[in-house]
């Protein structure tokens, strides 16, 4: 259990970190909060040649804006950060919900969000928070920066747009502000694990009717999904538990779910079902 | 290609230098380079936490640090818990209330714990038991813990805090 032998690079600047991975390519790979690299680098699963440790790089970390304007978050933000987000209102209420859903509290104290979303597990709570609210990601290289949509970000487990010369620098939310309700609900066998099944919805609710909708699930396929069809279909329809029901059905027949050795797919099918129904009741409570 | 790199870091408050290839785990170096055996190693991949120390004051796991990573940081490990001979009141509180039996993954509840109370002293019981979920321990069961770390949290409230939490 120990890792195989790597050259490692402390950059303190963007610019001398993108120099970096470009110089070395294939062979070296960023290092963030380590939660996640540094287990497959201890299995030996992964075995680079150079890392280059991000954690110094000046700029990268932190948390602007607000809920009615949506935020900005530097990809090297700690997970930890959104237990007390540094704004209020629905999408920091969000946040702080999902956050505690994330492994434990010593590995949410190194692991952060930009390395969640490059790393690209299937069941990553920010990916689906990004992957449902139409977040937006600052990718930076030696040619400049440009600008992707998480719809366009996520290509499979473990994979992403990302390109080894590149660095995902910060992720826009988009704005949750008065009006809005949140919920999310996942579901998994023990405390801190990766979740089987989880939801994640935001709904404005007026006079007891849905006018507008987010709903998106992980965990039970091979990335985040956002249920486009499901949330034209709660729009317009009263917010209670029997349009719930129809909207978690509506999404067990459409996703084609996923099966491993932890749970099959048609568990897994019943589990999506319960989570999406629970989501949506607590946005609407 | 992995030439050792020589780092400065404090260690339960006193400064340190050690030299370690890049691919030595901070837990590793604490134990193998620095001679300081209290922090255990269970699962080497982040599940058990028994590894857990303070770094800049947080808990984390050693063993998926790097000990170059420490380079510059406050590192605090279970050995600089008591002051002396007077025990650190979670030490104390988990020998009293039978929070251990064989010991191994006690280190890293309590440097867990340190960390945890650090950041809030008025951790609610529910909040306890979520940040205790984060380590493994495969004798006690866990309840003991648990009434360990909240008698504690009560003590250092109450007294002066001990001079040996401070680094
Ligand atoms: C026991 C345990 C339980 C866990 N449970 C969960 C869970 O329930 N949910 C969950 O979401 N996660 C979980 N994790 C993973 C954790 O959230 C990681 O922190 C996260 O997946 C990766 O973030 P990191 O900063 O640690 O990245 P690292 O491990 O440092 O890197 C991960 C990958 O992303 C790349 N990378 C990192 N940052 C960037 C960047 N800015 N630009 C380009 N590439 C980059 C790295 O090169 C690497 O390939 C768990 C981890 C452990 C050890
Ligand atoms: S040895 Fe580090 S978490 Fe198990
Ligand atoms: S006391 Fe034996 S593992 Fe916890």
């Amino acid at each position: 259990m120990k890792p195989a032998a790597f050259a490692y690079l402390a950059p303190t600047t963007l610019a001398e970190a993108l120099e970096m991975i470009d110089r070395i390519g294939d062979d070296g790979k960023i290092l963030a909060g380590g939660q996640s690299l540094v287990p497959a680098m201890n299995f030996r699963l992964a075995r680079p040649g150079t890392l280059v440790d991000i954690n110094g790089v000046a700029g990268l970390s932190g948390i602007s804006g607000d809920s009615a304007r949506g935020i900005s978050i530097g990809a090297l933000t700690r997970h930890a950060a959104f237990h007390t987000p540094p704004f209020s209102g629905p999408l920091a209420d969000l946040l702080a919900k999902v956050v505690r859903n994330i492994a434990h509290y010593p590995i949410r104290q190194r692991g952060t969000f930009g390395g969640s979303l490059s790393h690209a597990d299937p069941a990553s709570e920010w990916c689906l928070v990004t992957a449902t609210l139409g977040a937006t990601l600052h990718i930076a290289s030696l040619t400049g920066t440009r600008e992707v949509a998480a719809a366009d970000f996520f290509r499979g487990t473990f994979t992403t747009a990302l390109q080894p010369s590149e660095i995902l620098v910060r992720i826009d939310l988009p704005p949750l502000g008065a009006g809005w309700g949140t919920g999310f609900y996942e579901f998994s066998r023990r405390k801190g694990d990766f979740a089987l099944a989880m939801a994640l919805t935001a709904l404005r609710i007026e006079g007891g009717t849905i006018r507008e909708a987010r709903l998106g699930v992980g965990g039970v396929a091979d990335r985040a999904l956002r249920l486009a069809k499901t949330e034209a279909f709660l729009v317009g329809q009263p917010a209670h538990a029997e349009t719930f029901a129809a909207a978690a059905a509506m999404a067990q027949d459409s996703i084609d779910v996923s099966e491993d050795i932890h749970a099959g797919a048609d568990y897994r099918r019943d589990l999506l079902g319960t989570v999406i129904r629970r989501a949506l009741a607590e946005a609407a409570a | 290609m992995s030439d050792k790199i020589k780092i400065t870091l404090t260690v339960n408050g006193t400064a340190m230098t050690a030299e370690v290839e890049p691919r030595r785990s901070l837990a590793d170096m604490l134990r193998d380079d620095l001679r300081l055996t209290g922090t255990h190693l269970g699962c080497e991949h982040g599940v058990c936490g028994a590894c857990t120390v303070l770094v800049d004051g947080k808990p984390v796991r050693s063993c998926l640090m790097f000990g170059v990573q420490a380079n510059g940081a406050s590192v605090r490990t279970v050995e600089g818990l008591a002051d002396g001979d007077r025990l650190h009141p979670l030490q104390q509180a988990f020998w009293e209330n039978h929070g251990l039996q064989c010991g191994f993954c006690t280190p890293g509840f309590l440097m867990l714990a340190a960390g945890a109370l650090e950041e809030n002293p008025d951790m609610t019981d529910e909040e306890i038991r979520d940040v205790l979920s984060s380590n493994l321990c495969r004798c006690t069961g866990y309840q003991n813990i648990v009434k360990a770390v909240r008698l504690a949290a009560e003590v250092m409230k109450a007294g002066p805090a001990p001079q040996a939490t401070r680094s």
